[in-house]
Order: C-alpha cells, then sequence, then structure tokens
C-alpha cells in the first residue's frame, strides 16, 4: 500500500496537492488549506480515516507562508496513518475548522490557535486553553521571547 | 481591616439562573480536581447540564523548552509529562529521536525499555485506581495499591536512579544497564503487586458501593469515542480494541505473548475492568521479556551519538572529542519530520519532531492521550449527579503534566 495513498490523494486532489513525501515512513501530503476540509472529508468518508488522532501547527518564521497546520490522521480499519499539511500564512493567519467532522479537534484548534495564533474558521468556541484570557502573543511562535514573563500580578516591591 | 469589598469576580460567585439552574463552580482547588482543573457546571438540583472545562493551571511550556535545549536535555523534561509512567515517555521520545535519525539500538536496549514500559504501566493504572476508590471513600484499597507502587518505584529505582523521574533513556540507548539482581527482584516485586491487586480486587470488583458509583456512569458511545479522539483504557471499554503495542508494534511487542482487555459498555466500571486487566498483561510482557532478555551492549556503537566510556574520554583524543562535541552540541539528525505513537498508559502517546538539521529540535509536540480525554469530559459528565463526575474525572486518570505540558 505504500505510495498508493499518495497517489490517490494527487489523483483526486491535483490541483490542491502541493507535495507529498514518506520520510521514514510516514506518509505526507502537503496540501492548499483551501482543499483541507474537502480532503478531510474524503479521507474520512472515502478512505476510512476514522480518527483524528493530532491536530498541530509549527512555526517556520523567516520563511512565508510561515506557519503550518499539521494534522495526524489514523484508519483504524487499515491500520495506516497519514499526516496533512497545510501551509498558513503569517498575515491573517486562518484555516477551515474540522470540528464538524471530529469533535476532537475543538481542542486541539483551541491549542493551536493558544499557541501560534492560527484562527480556525467554523470552531464553535475558539478561546485561549492553557494560556490565560488576556495573555498577550503566542507563546510558541518563534519570535515569541523565551524568557518573556507576563505575571497575571505585578511582582511586590 | 476592609471588610467592606464584599463583590467577588463574576465567574466565581453562584449564579443562579432562570427555571432554577445554577451555575457552581468545581475546582481548581477542589480535591478531586487535582488542583489544576477547573469545570463551570450548570446545573438543575444535582443534575449536571451543561459544563464548561477549564485546564491550564499547570502549563509549562515543555514544548517552547524543548526547542531551546538539545535532544538529550528534553529527556528530563519528559519525566515530567505523565509522571506517574515516566519510563513510557522516554522511550516515546527516544524512539522518536531514533527514528528521525534512521538509528537502531541494540536488542538489549528494545528488551530493557520494554520492560520499563511494562512497569510505568502498573504503576499508572495502579495510581489511577487507587486514586479513583480513594476519591470514592474506598481509601484501605488506596493503601494497598499504593504499596504495590511503592514496590514498583524502588524497583525501578534500583536501575534508573529516580523514583519518579529517571530520565532513563538517551537517544540511542540508555543511561545504564540493569543491575545485576533486578530478575530476582522483579520477581520479588510482583508478588508483592499481585497480592496487593487481589486485595483491591476483592474490595472493589464486586462490591456494591463501588459497582454503583461507577456502572453505567460516565458512558460514552464509541462512534463518539472515536469522534473525540480517545484511546488507551477510555476507548477501549468501549469496545475498540486498539492498542498501539498491537497495531504498530514498536520494541520488541510482537514477541510477547499478550492480550488487550476490552470492554463493552463505555462506562467507567469497564475502565475499571480494562485497567485491572491490563496490569495482568503487563507483568506477563515483563516476565517474558525477562525471560527473553539478551546479553550484550544497551547503547549504539556510535560516538556521534552515544557518549564514549570514560576510559576513552581521558584515554584518547577522539573520544574526548566526541564526548565534547556531544555535550555542548548534541546529537544532529537530518532535517525531516516524524511521528512516533507509544502506547502510554492513558492511550496513544505521540511525539512529532521536527528537525532543522542542527542539534536542537525545531518543533516538539506532544500528542498527550489525557489532553484528548479531557476534551470529552464535558460530554462524559452531561446529564449525570455532580457526585458521579468524581468516578469519572478519575477514570479519565487526567494527569497533569501531560495534559498542559
Amino acid at each position: 500500500m505504500t505510495g498508493r495513498l499518495l497517489e490517490t490523494l494527487k489523483a483526486r486532489f491535483p490541483d490542491d496537492v502541493l507535495q507529498t513525501h514518506a520520510f521514514r515512513g510516514d506518509e505526507t501530503v502537503l496540501l492548499k488549506k483551501e482543499a483541507l476540509l474537502k480532503a478531510a472529508v474524503f479521507l474520512k468518508d472515502e478512505l476510512g480515516f476514522d480518527f483524528l488522532m493530532d491536530l498541530t501547527a509549527a512555526d517556520y518564521l523567516p520563511r512565508e507562508p510561515r506557519f503550518e497546520l499539521v494534522c495526524h490522521f489514523y484508519s483504524s480499519k487499515h491500520n495506516y496513518r497519514l499526516r496533512l499539511k497545510c501551509p498558513v500564512a503569517g498575515a491573517d493567519a486562518r484555516v477551515d475548522s474540522l470540528t464538524p467532522l471530529w469533535a476532537g479537534a475543538n481542542w486541539f484548534e483551541r491549542e493551536a490557535y493558544d499557541m501560534y495564533g492560527i484562527k480556525f474558521d467554523g470552531h464553535p468556541d475558539l478561546r485561549r486553553i492553557l494560556m490565560y484570557d488576556g495573555f498577550e502573543g503566542h507563546p510558541l511562535r518563534k519570535d515569541y521571547p523565551l524568557k518573556k514573563r507576563q505575571p497575571r500580578t505585578p511582582h511586590r516591591e | 481591616m476592609n471588610t467592606k469589598n464584599t463583590e467577588t469576580p463574576k465567574n466565581w460567585s453562584l449564579e443562579a439562573l432562570e427555571d432554577g439552574r445554577m451555575v457552581l463552580n468545581m475546582g481548581p482547588s477542589h480535591p478531586a480536581m487535582h488542583g489544576i482543573v477547573r469545570v463551570l457546571l450548570t446545573v438543575q438540583g444535582e443534575r449536571v447540564i451543561d459544563s464548561d472545562v477549564e485546564i491550564g493551571y499547570l502549563h509549562r511550556g515543555f514544548e517552547k523548552t524543548c526547542e531551546n535545549v538539545t535532544y538529550n536535555q528534553c529527556v528530563p523534561y519528559t519525566d515530567r509529562l505523565n509522571y506517574v509512567s515516566p519510563f513510557i515517555n522516554n522511550v516515546g521520545f527516544a524512539l522518536a529521536v531514533e527514528k528521525l535519525m534512521g538509528l537502531e539500538t541494540p536488542p538489549r536496549c528494545w528488551y530493557i525499555r520494554v520492560i520499563m514500559s511494562e512497569l510505568s504501566r502498573l504503576t499508572d493504572h495502579l495510581t489511577c485506581i487507587g486514586a479513583n476508590a480513594m476519591e470514592l471513600a474506598a481509601f484501605t484499597v488506596y493503601f494497598y495499591l499504593i504499596n504495590a507502587r511503592e514496590a514498583l518505584y524502588r524497583l525501578t529505582d534500583s536501575a534508573a536512579g529516580g523514583r519518579v523521574t529517571p530520565a532513563y533513556t538517551r537517544v540511542g540507548g540508555l543511561t545504564r544497564d540493569l543491575p545485576a539482581d533486578f530478575k530476582r527482584d522483579t520477581a520479588e516485586v510482583f508478588k508483592t503487586v499481585r497480592r496487593n491487586l487481589d486485595d483491591a480486587d476483592k474490595l472493589l470488583t464486586r462490591n456494591r458501593i463501588f459497582y454503583d458509583r461507577l456502572h453505567n456512569i460516565g458512558r460514552i458511545s464509541k462512534e463518539d469515542a472515536v469522534s473525540l479522539s480517545f484511546t488507551g483504557p477510555a476507548l477501549r471499554s468501549t469496545g475498540v480494541g486498539l492498542d498501539v503495542r498491537r497495531t504498530a508494534p514498536y520494541l520488541v511487542y510482537d514477541r510477547f505473548d499478550f492480550d488487550i482487555p476490552v470492554g463493552s459498555n463505555g462506562d467507567n466500571y469497564d475502565r475499571y475492568l480494562v485497567r485491572m486487566e491490563e496490569m495482568k498483561q503487563s507483568m506477563r510482557i515483563v516476565e517474558q521479556a525477562l525471560a527473553q532478555l539478551p546479553d550484550g551492549p544497551v547503547n549504539h556503537p556510535d560516538f556521534n551519538v552515544t557518549l564514549p566510556p570514560k576510559e576513552d574520554v581521558y584515554g584518547n583524543i577522539e573520544a574526548l572529542m566526541a564526548h565534547f562535541k556531544l555535550t555542548f552540541e548534541g546529537v544532529k539528525p537530518p532535517k525531516g519530520e516524524v511521528y512516533q505513537a507509544v502506547e502510554g498508559g492513558n492511550g496513544e502517546l505521540g511525539f512529532y519532531i521536527v528537525s532543522d538539521g542542527t542539534g536542537r529540535p525545531w518543533r516538539v509536540r506532544v500528542r498527550a492521550p489525557c489532553f484528548a480525554l479531557t476534551g470529552g469530559l464535558s460530554q462524559m459528565i452531561k446529564g449525570g449527579y455532580i457526585a458521579d463526575i468524581i468516578s469519572t474525572f478519575g477514570q479519565i486518570n487526567m494527569i497533569g503534566g501531560e495534559l498542559e505540558r
């Protein structure tokens, strides 16, 4: 089956698949972000990928598009995994939410939003999850300083 | 003293809504919420109508920290993810980096990693069931199970040199080999564990009070569990027999004979039974692994990966240079990205690592099993009694370190 999945996706979405690779056996598809939702529907309904194992993002700062949305899908029927990535531009970073398809995407997307500031269109309740309300910035962005402190109450003299 | 200021912050008050509903705050300093999770409940009488689970009280920036240290310096941080089963985190991280580097460790290392992972699974389940029983007022069971856990901690301590934070693995191997009489000690400890498990089994499994507090509570259907990305005992309790040790056998899990217990009802009682059985299976795996344990080195021979022996460091210049470079610059995986899943105590523990070719990871992402589980908590407690939150939350086995990283 190695390679067949990637070929299927390339054949199905010829205009949207930007790149595929299988580094160390992890099959990966790089997809235009506009096609994320329809590709996810295709994966879930027709290829049997029933689990959204993980959803996160990564920041490749000097590069543009700056962010990458990274989803790991798992099919329990075929015992197969697939990584789907979408480049997301730094200015007005937003992608479609996967919550209509997987309820588990809710918290994963909230975390990606909290850590990277990527907005998810169609998410029912997009707010910070690990950081508190009023926190400024998004800590996992590469331009967020490692040692920056934002205490909730000012230090006493 | 100024007592005039009686106004409390809005979300800390008991707010009465129309038609008898009430907003009730539970946690974060509620004893059963482990001090780090806050649940805002909308209740009608004793029934939970709606809830909002709020986390983030233990966020330490694990992922950000890892981006700024070398790969081996991440290992002690991984201890603090799921701190009741630290070896599984160590092994998962080491396997991910080794996969990134395309590296294979010696066979003895595989077996030791399996043994330590399974001992960790035991401590994880013992803590979960013990604490859960205690929260439901079965305090005696807690002491039996914590006694067993302590015996296991002493055993793993003898190998790794750390009780809760062992940092046992390194990229390409382990910090040290097992001590000489580890096999004998394990047999002794397992006698204690089996005795304590039997005690707990007799006290809990057919105990009317315990059964009523767990049976049909926190139920979740197979479809919902899959949709919510549940893994581990919580998923298996619904009847889906998925286990990374079986679906994608890493290390040498394909060489052992063990069963994956599954439930049928998807409730707390099934989760309890699944965990009880998994502990027996873990002991089976450890016994088989110890019987098959091959001799030989535990570390990869390449000095670009593992530290050379001290005699060489002090004896020749090549080993000294390798030692220096490895300590300061760390291992350097090639450019690329991998995802490695291992079966943690609570489910699939995944490490997604992106390397840019330097000694520090560009991105480390932990797919924590109880993050998805806690995300499903709202759904599991909906419609139940307030008191049932305790048993459901306990059987989710939320571990703050891994939930919030």
